[in-house]
């Protein structure tokens, strides 16, 4: 037995994200008394592959197939499928990224596994297997017992962290069948934005509302970004009036983040906009009525105008740094 | 074409999310139900795909009776019938399996559903309905455009997106982009009352997962006001007291 983990990586670079399901899926190994293996798919280097045993692998799978070079959840369901039947692994875990969403639930299916998308914390395992989620688009949890024998978990994004457990891996070719059926879907272009930190993964978020007035403010709001390394959002008027892309909107009906720092500006922090982001471990608001709804969630804020105090702020943190 | 749209009914977004019986059920009192908003750019879209004669929306939903008025208002948008599918929805897995044995023998070009159910958020219902169908899918799309037999699809991923051809029948999940809601018209809400919604019985499932209990995030502490004019204060406690800068 074992507990099998699916790596993501973007253009042969594993994510802080796939690292935080290796880290996340060693605890849940050492709970159940296994060892973990891993498995990447693409063309990744060995000394990248090798990178996986510093978070808890003691095996990797590479799969290095030529019509899986891009990502095509059907087929990369059906390896990994195999890979956990090869191992003989009741639990997969992978990251609740984009591409995750898109793969859990066809492995799931394939291995009649009970799912659990979503988990913010490790299983508990004293009677029976349950994993916390998010439900209600953050408003919630729901404790969700997996029952079946086989069981896959997503991992949301910076919910459990990175953490370290050298061991010793060794490195192995996987070469499973690939079907015609299973690559119906051609990728014909990838477009990343790789100048900027994205948006789903970032640690620090820097987000505008309506307070800021136009697009044309934004300037401000993307300095502060950059000099925290954060990634920027908005809420959904923002974005609904095409100041901002829609890839940016958070809250209910937008991404739900949870970075170590939200920092929201001229947002008044209704509870749709509150269901994406209350789960943020330090929340800032930046706002200029005192009775914005915000300040109730918030661990810092400042009453005042955006355009007097971010510019003030940008300074403070040049100081800082330098 | 032929698509069939899957929509949810779910809590109202403004609804305050509580418990009852020892935290194990969700508190429906005063709670109001809608269509699941990204089931309605999902629905919105099928109906803009097939105007002017070129096919027909089929909108399907696992529920009980009480579902009927969410049902009614994707008629009045513009679906052209409807489908219930009778049983609670216990969890995705359960929902996947009985779209999938209806869709089965019916030849739908696509299959359409929203992003994620706002009320259980598990966007897994478009890939397990596509995995049991053994078709593919594509989750989170921003946009969508057929000639009735090959696809191009436009996908979110961290940080930009994915240009995707698919030929033959899919499933997708749709999110903003794909289009505009619609807003049900007069002539809509009147038609709808005579759609037809076809009830069909449900299929017995495995029993994969279920919820044993929900919690709330933990309320934080009173917030800590800094004074407008010393912003460097803010950037030392972020340092030294919260450590995330
Ligand atoms: C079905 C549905 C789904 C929704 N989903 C989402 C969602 O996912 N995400 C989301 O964000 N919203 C969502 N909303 C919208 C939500 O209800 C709010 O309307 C929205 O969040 C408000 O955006 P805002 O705070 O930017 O704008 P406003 O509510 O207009 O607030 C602007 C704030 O800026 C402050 N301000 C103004 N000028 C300044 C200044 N110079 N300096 C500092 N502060 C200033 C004001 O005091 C105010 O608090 C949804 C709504 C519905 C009905
Ligand atoms: N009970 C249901 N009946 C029909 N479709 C559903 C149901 N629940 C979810 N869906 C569809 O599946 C999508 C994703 O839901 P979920 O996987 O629950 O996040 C929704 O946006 C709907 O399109």
């Amino acid at each position: 037995m074992s507990v099998l983990v699916y790596v993501e990586h973007a253009d042969g670079k594993f994510k802080k994200s796939g690292f935080e399901a290796v880290a996340y899926a060693k605890a849940v190994a050492d709970q159940v008394g296994t060892t973990l293996t891993a498995i990447s798919i693409g063309s990744v280097a060995q000394d990248e592959l090798s990178a996986l045993g510093r978070y808890g692998a003691a095996k990797v799978l590479s799969v290095g197939a030529e019509q899986l070079k891009t990502f095509v959840n059907q087929a990369y369901a059906s390896v990994i499928a195999a890979a956990a039947e090869k191992e003989g692994a009741d639990i997969v875990v992978l990251s609740n990224s984009f591409s995750g969403k898109g793969l859990a639930p066809r492995i799931a299916v394939k291995l009649q596994a009970g799912l659990a998308d979503g988990a913010v914390d490790l299983p508990d395992t004293s009677g029976g297997f349950r994993v916390k989620k998010t439900a209600f688009s953050g408003k919630a949890f729901a404790i969700t017992e997996l029952t079946s024998e086989k069981k896959v978990i997503a991992l949301n994004p910076n919910a459990f962290g990175v953490k370290e457990q050298p061991t010793d891996v060794q490195i192995e070719s996987f070469q499973p069948e690939i079907s015609g059926n299973d690559l119906k879907t051609v990728i014909k272009d990838i477009v990343r934005a790789t100048d900027k930190v994205s948006l789903p993964d970032a640690e620090r978020v820097v987000s505008g509302g309506r307070g800021l007035k136009g697009p044309e403010n934004w300037g401000m709001i993307e300095e502060l970004a950059d000099l925290l390394g954060a990634a920027t959002a908005c809420s959904k008027p923002v974005s609904d009036a095409d100041w901002r892309p829609h890839a940016e909107h958070v809250g209910q009906t937008g991404i739900a983040i949870s970075p170590n720092l939200y920092i929201a500006i001229g947002i008044s922090g209704a509870i749709q906009h509150l269901a994406g982001v209350s789960s943020s471990k330090v929340i800032v608001v930046i706002n200029k009525d005192p009775e914005a709804p915000f300040f109730k969630v918030a661990d810092y804020g400042i009453v005042g105008d955006a355009f007097e105090v971010v510019p003030k702020l940008i300074e403070a943190l040049k100081a800082h740094k330098a | 074409m032929k698509i069939l749209v899957c929509i949810s009914n779910v809590p109202d977004t403004t609804t305050k999310i509580t418990f009852t019986e020892q935290n194990t059920q969700f508190n429906t009192a005063g709670v109001q139900y809608i269509l699941n908003p990204y089931d309605e750019i999902a629905l919105a879209r099928a109906i803009e795909l097939t105007e002017g004669g070129k096919g027909t929306v089929t909108v399907v939903n696992v529920g009980e009776t009480s579902t009927e008025p969410t049902i009614r208002k994707a008629l009045a948008i513009g679906a052209d019938d409807a489908v219930r599918i009778n049983a609670a929805p216990r969890d995705a897995w359960f929902v996947a399996s009985q779209i999938a044995a209806y869709a089965k023998d019916q030849a739908f070009d696509m299959i359409l559903t929203g992003r994620e159910s706002i009320d259980y958020n598990g966007a897994q219902v478009a890939a397990m309905t596509a995995e049991i169908l053994g078709i593919p899918s594509v989750s989170i799309i921003k946009k969508l455009d057929t000639d009735g037999s090959a696809s191009q699809i436009e996908r979110e991923i961290e940080g930009g997106k994915e240009v995707i051809s698919i030929e033959g029948p899919f499933v997708a999940s749709c999110a903003e982009g794909v289009a505009e809601p619609k807003i049900p018209n007069m002539r809509g809400i009147m038609s709808a009352r005579t759609k037809p919604l076809a009830v069909v019985e449900a299929q017995a499932v495995a029993e994969l997962t279920k919820i044993v209990s929900y919690e709330t995030p933990a309320p934080r502490g009173a917030v800590k006001q800094i004074p407008a004019d010393q912003p460097e204060q803010l950037i030392s406690l972020l340092h030294s007291e919260a450590k995330v800068i």
